[in-house]
This record gives C-alpha cells, structure tokens and sequence, in this order.
C-alpha cells in the first residue's frame, strides 16, 4: 500500500474478519459523533450537548422522551423494512438504490385501493391495501430487474432514475387523481387515518408499535432464517462472490436478479404503503422523506446482516429523531444530520479496511 | 396549440445552456472511469460545486471567482472518495452513494441561508461580426463563456487521452492496473489524480447549474443530473465527442419538454417532466443491449480495487 519499504503492510485476509465485521459499526459510530461534533461546533453549537440531544435526549429526557421514544419505532419500521430487500441485493452486487421510488409507488397503488373502497366498511379492505402496496414496489422494482436482465442495462442508473419519475407521479397523483374531493382544493389525498377500514393504528398505544413495525420485526427473523438454512441465501451469497461460482452451483444469475430486486421493491413498497396508512396518513406531494435513500446507509451499517439491520434501523431513527430535537433546541440545520448520517457510512466504508485486510507491521533491520 | 411560438434560435441556445452542466460533469466522470475507477458520486460533488461556487460567487461579487470556488470544493469532497477507495481500498459503489448522499446533506447545510438570492452573473462572449451573423450569432455564438470551456475541455480530455504519453498511461491503468504496476506505474496516485480531476469537472457543472442556468440556491437543485451525466458517460462508451453528442441530445429533450409545458401541452406537466429520465433509461437500453459496442470500450478494470501484493 502507501509505505514501501516498512512499517504497516497490508495484507489481504483470505476471508473478511468476523471479528472486525461486528466492531466497525461501533468504531464508525464514535468517529462520527467525534467528527459530527466538529463540524457542529463549526457551526457554533456545543459539540457534546448536541451529541447528547442526538443520542441520548431522545431515549431518556423526561421532558422529551415520552414522545420521543414512540418516534424512533415509527421512523425504524420503514428503515428496517426497506434495508432488509435491499442487503439481499447488495449482497449478490445487485444494486437497487432507486427504493425510495418503489416505497412512493407502494404507497400510492396501497392508497389507491382504500381510497377506491371509500367510504365503505369491510375487514379485507387494508389486507388488499398491504398487497396492492407490495405489489406496486414489485413492479416498480421489476422494470430495472427486466432491463438488466434482457438488455444488461445499469440497474444502479435506471432504479435511481425511475426515483425521479416516481416522485413527479406523486405530485400529479396529489394534485389530480387522487386529491381529496373535500380538502378545499389543497394538495393531497383524503387521510386515511381517519377511515378506520384503511388505517394503520398504533397498535400498543405510546408505543409507536404499527402493523409495518410488526410485519419489519417478522420479516428480520424471516430473512435470517432464509439467508443461512435456505437455498435462495447461498445462491444470492455464491452470486456475489463469483459469477462462475454461482453457475456452476446451478444458480441462474436471472433469476438472482429478479428475485432479489422484486423482493427490495416489495418490501420498499410495503414500508410506503404502511406509511401512507398510518404516520402520514395520506398521499401528499412531500410524502417521501428519504427512507429509501438512508435504508442504504442502515443496510450497510447493518453489515447486511438482519440483525445488524434491526439494531442499524433503530439507531438511524435514533438519529432523525434526535436531529428533530436539535434542531429544535439549538437550532442545528435541518440537513446536518443527514450529513451526519452520510458521514457514518464513509467512517464504516473506512473501517472495512480492517475487515478485509490484516496490518502487518515490520520492521526494517538495521545494519 | 401554437408551434410557431417555438423560436428556432432560442431554443438551440437554451439547448446548450441546459446541456453545459451534465457535459461538464461526464466529461470528468469519462476521465475518472477510463482510470479504472466508478465514481457514483457524480451527483453529490456536483451539488458541493453548486453551493460552494454560487456562496463564493456571491461573497466576491465575481461569478469567475465562483467557478474557483465550486472547483475546490469539487476536489475537497471528491478527495474523500479518493482517500476511501484508492488508499483505505474501500467499495467503490458504496464509497461513491455515501459520497451522494454526503453532499446532499453538507450542501444543504452550508448553503442554508443563501436561498433567494440572486447571484453575479457572466458577461455573453462578444466575437465581432461572428455573434452578429444571423441565426449562429444569437443560437451558438453569444453565450456565457462557460458553454465554450465545456466544450474546449472535452476536446482537451480527447487529446490527452489519445494523443499524449500520460493519457495512454492513464487508460493503461483503466485497462489492466496489475499489468500498469508490474509496468512501474503508480496506479493509486494517477487514480487519486483522476478523482480530483473527476471532482473538479462535477463542481464546475454544478456552479454552472446554480450561477447560469437556474440561477439560484435551493435545496436538491441537481435533481438527479449528476446520474444523468453517468448515464451518458455509458452511452458515449467512453468516448468524449460522443459525449458532447448525448449531453445535447439531453439538453434538446429538456428544452423541448419545458417548452411544451410552456405551451400548454395537453399531457400534464407532471407527465412532461418526466421526459429526461425516461429519456435517459430508453438511451441506457438502446445502448447496453449492443453487447458488442457497450463492452468494446469500457475500461477493463472498472470498478475493481488495486491491491498491490508487492
């Protein structure tokens, strides 16, 4: 590497280090808080109370916590539900960075259905919203799996540019199609919230706890479960490894692809549909506010493990909701804690180094 | 609906204006990728350069001034990127999406309190009796000089590459990096300079974008054009006239959907403003699906980490 003739050499490690896989995170998480504090301080805040606000206030402040706490549920279902398709993908270097698209499409194809059905009453009305929401991020999703797979066109650039298209569909959906015939001429669908045949409650009242946290904690057990006894979760490993590996194992690269992006865009577009349903309650022109973007981050801080998922999803809430309370306190702009959270990945990225290759430390001899 | 409110000189010079900022963008991602290395930050570097030449530009009182300003701040952030994959060997699809969405937040944190303002503009260039010919004078001739620089530094990036000792370097390490360093070529640093010179182009097109062609700060403004000029680096296969190509062929569909929507197409604005992605993957299609062409001249070690053993 950068020193030729002595002290630290690299060398590659044959296998990633288990041990470094689990300590990164944690090493990133301090750089940032270390780094972030710079840069708040740069902004003229105090470095540690605003560290403290971010990380702590949330979870054990009595004046906000009460609040807080149900929060970090709420933001960590969609992050977690989200992460999990998608580190089926990374994992197998498909890389489908366009979910939020696929969340926005869920939400409104899952919408479109209850608004369809109102104002009538009937139990299977939400279930067919959770398929029609699935359903729409699966399709959504399918359009670069089918590209890639029939033309080798870039998943990377297509899914991200069909964000783009997403979003302008949301706005006309807002506006048009789907605007509330009793809103007064506003922007924005009619809030489902308020039709109980179409809402996502709060299950366990002041716990935040919704159908989409649920269906994000079964999904994690799920995915575990999928990635080390199942077939499918060798293959997608062995896909990721080596192209000539997986053929040989008799895994179709197609099909890898398809599967593993119609899942992220199923799951994505379930988070969307849960949403829609239940915290935002109705389909409006600034309905998406990056999940799909910051699930990336929460896959990889998740070491693309489920777990790790879980435990990345509730700590990037953490984040957001702790950035809410700073800017609210200290005044901290609204976008420095999502250059905080992209900080973190960088300091992850940087951490790998330790993962996938073993200092060597030596000595030249003098004569 | 009146077609013949379509002026012919005025769209041609719009057209070069909105193709400006992605060439000058994929003409710095073309140099970074022909190294060997894929830089997903395309877009995150371009927004730095937004804030960081339209701030100074303000500040000064000198859109000239500005341009420097966005290229350092292009070099400073695609530095990260430089450090993460050239020397701490870290993935490169991932390091450049942090590098996206990196910027996406510090640009939106620095430029806080900057929105709403009007910033210096450019004086058009003047060439006598050329800007006064009909037709080209007003269409091509008498822009901001910034349309030229573009164009002259595609044309600079050709003759480097195919012309010169280092650019035939430089596409040696993008071809096979064990081969360059068994050869004695420093292959992380020529990358390291690359990315720079990758960060430098990605800043200038977004001061272009927040000086010249909106001109304003807001939030988000590149609105996926630093994607935009990746995906044209991949439809002029690595080729720089082909890429002056696709950036017009983008600004042409751009200009056109903007307006018909200013004469009130009967499609929906929404529908219309979707033109340049769904452009942009149709052309991705087309392209990619010529298995033969697409390879042909796609740097041979894209993507891949250097490690060297020795």
């Amino acid at each position: 590497m950068l020193t030729g003739n002595g002290m630290i050499r690299l060398e590659k490690r044959p296998q990633p280090s288990k041990k470094w896989t689990s300590i990164t995170p944690f090493l990133a998480v301090l750089a940032t808080m270390f780094v972030g504090g710079i840069m708040f301080w740069a902004l003229g805040k105090d470095p540690i109370e605003a560290i403290r606000i971010i990380f702590w206030d949330p979870l054990f402040n009595p004046q906000f916590a009460s609040y807080a706490r149900p929060q970090i549920l709420v933001k960590a279902g969609p992050l977690i539900l989200i992460a999990l398709g998608l580190s089926l993908g990374f994992r197998a270097n498909i890389w489908n960075i366009g979910a939020e698209g696929q969340y926005i499409i869920g939400a409104i194809c899952g919408a479109g259905v209850g608004l369809a059905f109102y104002p009538s009453e009937g139990w299977f009305i939400f279930p067919l919203m959770v398929i029609a929401g699935a359903l729409g991020g699966f399709l959504w999703a399918m359009i670069p799996a089918i590209l890639k797979i029939k033309f080798n066109t870039n998943e990377i650039l297509v899914s991200l540019m069909l964000v783009y298209v997403a979003e302008k569909i949301l706005v006309s959906v807002s506006l048009g199609l789907m605007r509330n015939p009793e809103g007064g001429g506003f922007p924005g669908s009619r809030n489902l919230q308020y039709y109980k045949a179409a809402s996502n409650p709060e299950l366990i009242s002041g716990t935040g706890m919704h159908w989409g946290v649920l269906v994000a904690l079964t999904l994690t057990c799920l995915t575990y479960i999928m990635l080390t006894k199942h077939t499918l979760g060798f293959q997608i490993k062995i896909s990721g490894q080596s192209n000539k590996a997986a053929r040989f194992s008799g895994t179709s690269p197609s099909v890898v692809t398809a599967i593993c992006l119609g899942v992220s865009g199923a799951l994505a577009g379930l988070a969307g549909l849960f949403e829609v349903s239940g915290p935002s309650g109705q389909i409006s022109i600034d309905f998406n506010v990056g999940y799909g973007f910051t699930a990336i981050i929460v896959a990889f801080l998740g070491r693309l493990n489920p777990f790790g998922i879980l435990l990345a999803g509730l700590l990037m809430a953490l984040t957001y909701i702790g950035g809410e309370l700073a800017q609210f306190m200290l005044g901290l702009p609204a976008a420095a804690i999502q250059a905080f959270q992209g900080m973190l990945l960088f300091f992850l990225l940087a951490g790998d180094i330790l993962t996938n290759y073993r200092p060597k430390f030596t000595y030249k001899k003098r004569l | 609906m009146d077609f013949s409110a379509l002026n012919p000189v005025a769209l041609l010079a719009s057209l070069m204006i909105a193709a400006t900022p992605i060439m000058l963008a994929a003409i710095g991602e073309l140099v970074v990728e022909k190294s060997g290395v894929l830089n997903l930050g395309v877009e995150g570097m371009m927004i730095v350069g937004a804030v960081c030449g339209f701030i100074t530009a303000v500040e000064t009182g000198s859109a000239w001034f500005g341009l420097l300003g966005a290229a350092l701040g292009g070099i400073l952030i695609s530095s990260i990127f430089a450090f993460l994959t050239q020397v701490l060997l870290a993935n490169q699809v991932a390091s450049g999406l942090a590098l996206t969405l990196f910027g996406l937040g510090v640009s939106a944190m620095i430029g806080n309190g900057y929105t709403g303002i009007k910033p210096p503009g450019f004086n058009t260039v003047n060439i006598p009796l050329l800007s006064d010919l009909p037709f080209i004078g007003p269409a091509i001739l008498s822009h901001d000089p910034i349309v030229y620089i573009g164009i002259l530094l595609v044309i600079l990036v050709w003759y480097f590459l195919n012309k010169t000792k280092n650019g035939l370097v430089l596409r040696a390490v993008g071809e096979n990096h064990d081969a360059a360093h068994a050869l004695g070529y420093k292959v992380i640093w020529i990358r390291f300079s690359a990315i720079l010179f990758g960060g430098m182009c990605a800043g200038l097109g977004g001061a272009y974008l927040s000086l010249v062609r909106v001109p304003q700060w807001t939030e988000g403004m590149t609105a996926g054009a630093g994607w935009i000029a990746l995906a044209i680096v991949v439809f002029a296969s690595w080729k720089p006239f082909r890429l002056i190509l696709g950036a017009y062929l983008f600004g042409g569909v751009t200009i056109m959907q903007l307006n018909l929507q200013a004469l009130g197409v009967d499609i929906g604005i929404a529908y219309l403003s979707m033109a340049p992605y769904l452009v942009t993957i149709i052309v991705l299609v087309m392209i990619s699906s010529n298995h033969l062409r697409s390879s042909a001249n796609a740097p041979g070690s894209l993507g891949r980490i250097f490690h060297a053993s020795q």
